[in-house]
């Protein structure tokens, strides 16, 4: 039971904003929205019926279809709508705790004197993030996904709604922390950035080599930590140019500063290529 | 790690698909799952059976076709199969290798009546 508004929907993922207590909307297959004072009958029932039986006609149906198909659709629909508009949306993926809100946190400021920029944020629970993001001034929604372990195309559509960034701008999706799920579903993004930090192992990309195959780059934090860590940097590099040759390579630190301009480089290049 | 959602994913496609033909009973499904798909195969029979259930695949064969990967390398052009992305030529020895095929995941046919 929805703890916010008391209603039946169960597991779905829920959009929050920060600083309002009143607003959630419920995402799901139903796609349904309520306030809390409303009250909607989400019962629904099926009925299978098995009674004919033809034996010996069966017949074999070609189908060939992507079995993500669904969400890859949705995704290719969410990517035209952010091309027609010229939003640079990017899809910032990694462990928890790899410093990707601290990232935002210092990414909005430095691009605002160049375009609007808007957020999504990604998190099982709590809006923590949005909130440090909504203290920049800058629009905000955060998913909160319940059980769910990646954000999806689905909650992304439903968030932009609800956020409507405008055209030439930046979107920041923030994917919940995970190396694994995130990397398999779409969510319409120009560029994925990988974030991994100076205090993970260097052999990251070797474990988790799907995500690093599917990304755009690779941002490694933290690296004013690197001389108190066992972190070899080349080797670092070298494993993720392994897994995906075309990936670029950005080392910053978010605390310091260091690296920062190459990374809005980047962004600048890529919001001008739209 | 979704192989339920993913077995549910595909029995919402197939009762669809054998609505759309006018048949109410799935009997097979035959599925193409790429080695780089990031499915495992036996979780995914194993969750199949519980996702049937009520529904009117229940009792359906399921074929599973696993398909290798092949890559490309794109320095010197060999192509060979390969079994994740951490993948070096076995020609010129260079970590350059584009995937060609090995990342489906889908269904390629339903019997039905």
């Amino acid at each position: 039971m929805c703890d916010t508004c008391g209603c039946s929907s169960e597991g779905g993922a829920v959009l929050r904003k920060p600083g309002m207590a009143d607003y959630h909307v419920h995402i799901g297959d139903e796609d349904h929205q309520h306030h809390h004072d409303h009250d909607h009958d989400h019962g629904h029932s099926h009925s299978h019926d098995h009674d004919h039986h033809h034996h010996g006609e069966s017949r074999k149906v070609e189908v060939e279809q992507d079995v993500l198909s669904k969400n890859n659709l949705l995704a290719e629909r969410n990517r035209g709508w952010f091309e027609a508009r010229r939003i640079l949306a990017i899809n910032f993926l990694s462990s928890p705790g790899s410093g990707k809100t601290t990232i935002l946190e210092k990414t909005v400021p430095m691009l605002l004197e160049h375009c609007p920029v808007t957020v999504i944020e990604g998190d099982q629970q709590t809006t923590n993030d949005a909130d440090r993001i909504h203290a920049l001034g800058v629009p905000v929604i955060q998913v909160n996904t319940g059980t769910g372990c990646h954000l999806d195309a689905l909650m992304v559509q439903r968030a932009v709604r609800e956020l409507d960034p405008p055209e030439r701008s930046l979107l920041c999706i923030e994917n919940v922390g995970n190396l694994v799920c995130p990397a398999m579903f779409d969510l319409g993004e120009a560029a994925r950035v990988v974030v991994i930090s100076v205090t993970e192992g260097e052999d990251k990309p070797l474990k988790y080599p799907t995500m690093f195959h599917h990304a755009d780059l690779c941002l490694l934090n933290k690296t004013d930590l690197l001389p108190y860590v066992d972190f070899d940097v080349a080797k670092c590099r070298e494993y993720a140019m392994q897994v995906n040759h075309n990936l670029e390579w950005i080392e910053v630190s978010a605390r310091t500063g260091e690296g920062l301009d190459r990374w809005k480089a980047w962004l600048i290049s890529r919001l001008s290529g739209l | 790690m979704h192989e339920m959602s993913i077995a549910l994913s595909v029995i919402d496609a197939v009762t669809e698909k054998a609505r759309q033909e006018g048949c109410s009973v799935v009997s097979g499904i035959e599925l193409v799952v790429g080695r780089l798909a990031g499915v495992e195969v036996e979780s995914l029979r194993f969750c199949f059976s519980a996702a049937t259930r009520n529904t009117p695949a229940e009792g359906a064969e399921l074929i599973i076709e696993e398909r290798e990967g092949r890559g490309r390398c794109e320095e010197c052009g060999a192509t060979f199969p390969v079994e994740s992305y951490h993948v070096k030529c076995p020609s010129c020895g260079l970590f350059r290798v584009r995937i060609e095929s090995g990342e489906e995941l889908s269904v390629r046919s339903i019997t039905i009546e």
